[in-house]
């Protein structure tokens, strides 16, 4: 079981902490949640504790409303675009030059129909710029826009004292300068900025090592390595191993980071459906019944790719039940806790601490910096051996730069504080605020009658808005209201699922989560987006079959 | 009072379909060209129904008065 730094004290609370949660648990559980397993015998086995995840489905006239929508906006798109082919209207898009007008064309599939068509009419509410550091409040610079998004043109103004409900900033740890950061100061001043150097040649510094040390306590496992790009974490060291031979099997809904590493790697690639145990049995089985596809031969490797916490939808993968099929099945298992390391667990280590599991069951326990540390980067950890192989063989290793000393520094500067090494227990009590905040929100929302998708632990929330004009209409309302949230509509979610996705941050406090709860009502019943019925979720989980047996 | 009310729920409901329909996101032009497209429709279809529904009714009603009589006459 997790075992955090402190003392008795800590330990007391903890359990507190524990009961409390369960008991809230299972007076949701009567909702419209999924109980997957029931609570039995007083002992704290990782069994007893109930997933409450849901996924309602829309009600049928939002979907229709949604593709009507959606048809309207590919009409006139398909308008403007013959109007600009016939040179009525002037092109600001990226065309061909005159010379290539008879190749094969290069902006004319669906993608670029659409970025063309849909986007750029609603681009104001992306790529907003931000003058401040992204805390709780933020400033946002004011941007105009004089021919419906092409361009834009600062008016010089700036939005100060936005409600930040988009920032990955899960413990609040990117903030402004203060006392607390006088060590990355001195670590400036002795290091500089740049390391200008590889790992293999002359940039590991002894930060890194002391990163790398106090990230393998941290998680309690053998060794850990950093490097210095979260994104590059995942694509630089999945070939580095697996390759051809071998088979990758990776949930449906991973992140590009992963997807990338996959196919980089060379190995066979099969997907199973998001979070879902009988799917990825299914692959097991046909996996090691039949090997490879031609000769038949048994697969080097099979190795498992999944998320702690998945960005886009707020659940929590079932790790229980795939550490039980990984034994079954001598698979490996590449756990990607990006949003979920500091996040989730009672003391902030993760989706392991959060089902009570040992670390060492996952073979490759990889993370980032960015979302909970207030930094930048990556590491990798699990066994020495493993983590050993990797400082030879990773790409990045060899090839990119490794890790800025302050950057470093604040890294270790974060992690002592949560480990309670600094002496306060200030880091614990973030943990428990962000988890208090979340609880807090996700049950408000549910109460209002909104759609939120995910694990009721998952500070990561989608509120679903299904139209794109409501997309379009709820970002800029929020923005007037000094509300910064984050929309999200079609190549990163499904066609007619956008949705609006809020971080809950330790540094929220309760009247900022109250002010945004409140807009949130108002803008709710203006623009009609309460559609929840607490139906059961229309995802099949076949947790009443007891036997998978599959007839051929 | 309560007229400026009725005018509220009115602009609120025009709001929502425009959100719905995306007319929102589309420029003036565009949007004055789309409403035109839809009101003709509209107009041609509760002309259609107004000239037509009538007479269809009495047609189908004879129709059936046909067919009921007739089988009443044979059962007798």
């Amino acid at each position: 079981m997790a075992n955090p730094g402190g003392g008795t004290v800590c330990n007391g609370k903890l359990h507190n902490h524990k009961k409390q949660s369960n008991g809230l648990q299972s007076r949701n559980c009567t909702k419209n949640g999924i109980v997957k397993e029931a609570q039995q015998n007083g002992r704290t086995h990782f069994y007893d504790k109930l997933i409450v995840e849901s996924f309602e489905e829309a009600p049928l006239h939002v979907m229709v409303f949604t593709y009507m929508g959606y048809g309207i906006g590919t009409l006139f798109g398909y308008l403007r675009d013959f109007m600009r082919n016939w040179g009525i209207e002037k092109c600001n898009a990226a065309v061909e030059r005159k010379e290539q007008r008879d190749f094969v064309p290069l902006y004319q599939d669906f993608e670029n129909f659409y970025t063309r068509n849909l986007y750029m009419r609603i681009r104001d509410n992306w790529n907003r710029p931000i003058c401040s550091a992204p805390g709780a409040l933020f400033d946002v610079m004011e941007r105009v826009s004089d021919d419906y998004n092409w361009t834009f043109r600062f008016t010089g103004r700036v939005i100060k004292d936005v409600i930040n409900m988009g920032s990955y900033n899960f413990l609040g740890l990117a903030a402004k300068y203060d006392e607390s950061m006088r060590t990355i100061k001195d670590v400036l001043e002795v290091y500089g900025t740049g390391v200008a150097s590889t790992r293999h040649e002359m940039g590991t510094l002894d930060k890194h090592k002391e990163l790398e040390d106090l990230v393998a306590k941290f998680l309690n496992v053998e060794a850990a390595m950093v490097f210095g790009m979260g994104f590059a974490t995942n694509s630089m060291n999945i070939p580095a191993l697996v390759g051809k031979g071998c088979l990758i099997l990776s949930d449906e809904l991973n992140h590009t980071s992963l997807v990338l590493g996959a196919r980089l790697s060379g190995a066979t690639i099969r997907i199973f459906k998001h979070n879902n145990t009988q799917s990825l049995e299914k692959l097991l089985r046909d996996a090691v019944i039949y090997g490879q596809p031609r000769t038949r031969r048994a697969w080097k490797k099979i190795l498992i790719l999944v998320e702690g916490v998945y960005s886009m939808e707020g659940s929590i993968v079932h790790l229980p039940q795939i550490i039980a099929l990984k034994k079954k099945y001598k698979a490996y298992l590449y756990i990607d806790e990006a949003h979920s390391i500091g996040a989730v667990g009672p003391t902030g280590r993760g989706v392991t601490e959060f089902f009570g599991l040992d670390p060492h069951e996952v073979d490759v326990l990889m993370g980032t910096f960015t979302k909970s540390f207030g930094a930048a980067g990556g590491y990798i950890a699990g066994r020495k051996d493993l983590v050993d192989y990797l400082r030879v063989h990773s790409h990045s290793a060899v090839y990119a730069s490794s890790m800025s000393p302050p950057i470093a520094e604040q890294i270790i500067r974060s992690l002592k504080h949560l480990m309670g090494m600094d002496g306060t227990t200030q880091g614990l009590q973030r943990v428990r605020q962000l988890a208090k905040n979340t609880r807090y929100f996700r049950q408000r929302l549910q109460e209002m009658g909104f759609i939120i998708y995910g694990n009721e632990n998952s500070p990561v929330v989608p509120l679903l808005l299904y139209m794109p004009g409501k997309v379009a209409a709820f970002a800029r309302h929020m923005l007037e209201k000094k509300i910064g949230v984050v929309v999200v509509g079609f190549p990163a979610t499904p066609l007619a699922e956008a949705r609006a996705r809020f971080c809950v941050s330790a540094a929220h406090t309760r009247e900022m989560l109250d002010t945004v709860l409140e807009a949130l009502d108002e803008m709710g019943d203006l623009l009609q987006l309460k559609y929840s019925r607490h139906k059961k979720s229309a995802r099949p989980e076949l947790y009443d079959e007891t036997s998978f047996e599959l007839e051929d | 009072m309560d007229l400026r009310r009725v005018k509220e729920y009115f602009s609120w409901l025009y709001y929502q379909y425009q959100i719905i329909s995306c007319c929102a996101v589309l420029e003036p032009w565009e949007r004055s060209m789309f409403n035109t497209i839809l009101l003709t429709i509209i107009a041609m279809v509760v002309y259609t129904a107004y000239v037509f529904i009538p007479i269809h009714i009495r047609l189908a009603w004879e129709f059936f008065s046909k067919i009921c009589g007739y089988h009443s006459t044979i059962s007798n």
